[in-house]
């Protein structure tokens, strides 16, 4: 089996016997977004505590398994009702934005597609576009994902100082995926019980859309979701038959690919090849 | 009863980008998928029905859109994921007041 990137995963709320699981699958790295804790946190201190965490923590409890952890910083879309503390917390980034392991800014969002929530997302791309951070974006669930993605675009696009390229709309599916990839944006496909998309399906939209600025993540979080998600979206796409090329592409190329666009990014070594020679483009674990 | 023939071709599916599964290795691999599902949604909507009060549910917005549901899974539509996806999505509004950049 080929190495895999999970681009968001929330691995504060799995145990480090998954990290093992997962490198075990040949995970090579991993990103996570900042994201609701499952409660409403009530100060900004407890955000700080958070990013810490994201930021100094989790790549050390990743690093002991030889995957790379890369983190996103926001304040998520379910905690933006409370401006006031949302801008709080928007304040204190910066701080946070040089840590080695952070990518940019995210998973910012909407949940319910309030006015609130657009305006601290707004004030989110405010922050990006001050030192031109790269952006993750969740999308909402169910049914108001297609309004609210729709909503996420016109903001994007209102916004002058947004590069497509540079923003990866999330948790796209059937209904979403070209509204993303038109728009010339990197979409992400979570794989994630009940709420989001199926592995089956996953591969079903690659096979409408193509393997260009796409890709595919677990979401693994608190609920119940699968850690090894992308593996078997993987094993979905080989049982279709699908080249190790174009897999490849999703799983790894793509991600990495993204991400080196990171302000903070710092090229992997060179990858052994077979032959014991190195080769320049992969590179698999550990910083 | 006899099922209605479709002209379920490649044609069918214009967007296409990578070559698929040849479509009867496709019913091959996923007929007990899509049995076991229809069979899920069978047993729900039998589940709701044995219920006290099941009369109530029969106008309930949601088995409304079951049912709508299941009549595009009968549909010759190419993207029958997709439209069930809207069947269930909110709808957006192009006139909402945007915050605006502070450029």
């Amino acid at each position: 089996m080929s190495f895999y990137i999970d681009p968001h995963i929330h691995m504060i709320s799995r145990t480090t016997d998954d990290y093992q699981r997962m490198a075990y699958a040949q995970c090579a790295a991993v990103s996570e977004p900042a994201f609701w804790a499952g409660f409403d946190r009530g100060t900004a201190a407890g955000f700080h505590d958070y990013f810490r965490s994201l930021t100094d923590f989790e790549p050390r409890r990743a690093a002991q398994f030889h995957i790379r952890h890369y983190c996103w910083l926001c304040i998520n879309a379910k905690e933006a009702e409370n401006v006031t503390l949302s801008r709080e917390v928007i304040a204190m980034i910066p701080e946070f934005l040089h840590m080695p392991n952070v990518l940019g800014i995210g998973e910012i969002g909407l949940n319910k597609n309030t006015r609130n929530e657009a305006t601290v997302f707004q004030e989110h791309l405010d922050l990006a576009a001050k030192t031109d951070e790269l952006i993750l974006i969740h999308t909402p669930h169910l049914e108001d994902k297609y309004k609210g993605t729709r909503m996420i675009v016109d903001m994007l696009k209102n916004d002058p100082r947004v590069k497509p390229h540079r923003v990866c709309i999330d948790h796209v599916e059937e209904h979403t995926v070209r509204l993303a990839l038109d728009g010339g944006f990197w979409c992400g496909m979570t794989l994630y019980p009940t709420t989001k998309c199926t592995p089956a399906r996953a591969v079903d939209i690659i096979e409408m859309v193509g393997t260009d600025r796409i890709m595919a993540n677990s979401a693994g979080d608190w609920g119940k979701s699968d850690p090894l998600a992308v593996p078997e979206f993987i094993q979905e796409m080989k049982r279709r038959g699908h080249s190790e090329a174009d897999i490849r592409k999703v799983v790894y190329d793509n991600p990495l690919a993204f991400w080196r666009q990171a302000n903070n990014w710092k090229e992997w070594p060179p990858e052994p090849s077979r032959n014991g020679t190195a080769t320049p483009q992969t590179a698999k674990a550990g910083y | 009863m006899p099922l209605k023939k479709r002209s379920l071709t490649r044609a069918t599916y214009p967007l296409a980008t990578m070559t698929p599964l040849p479509a009867a290795r496709a019913l091959d691999q996923y007929f007990l998928d899509a049995r076991s599902r229809l069979l899920d949604v069978a047993a729900i909507l039998d589940r709701v029905g044995r219920g006290g009060g099941a009369e109530a549910t029969v106008a309930d917005p949601r088995m409304t859109r079951i049912r709508a549901a299941i009549e595009i899974l009968l549909g010759d539509n190419p993207n029958r994921a997709e439209q069930i996806q809207k069947l269930f999505s909110l709808e957006y509004d192009a006139g909402w007041v945007r915050p605006q950049p502070r450029l």
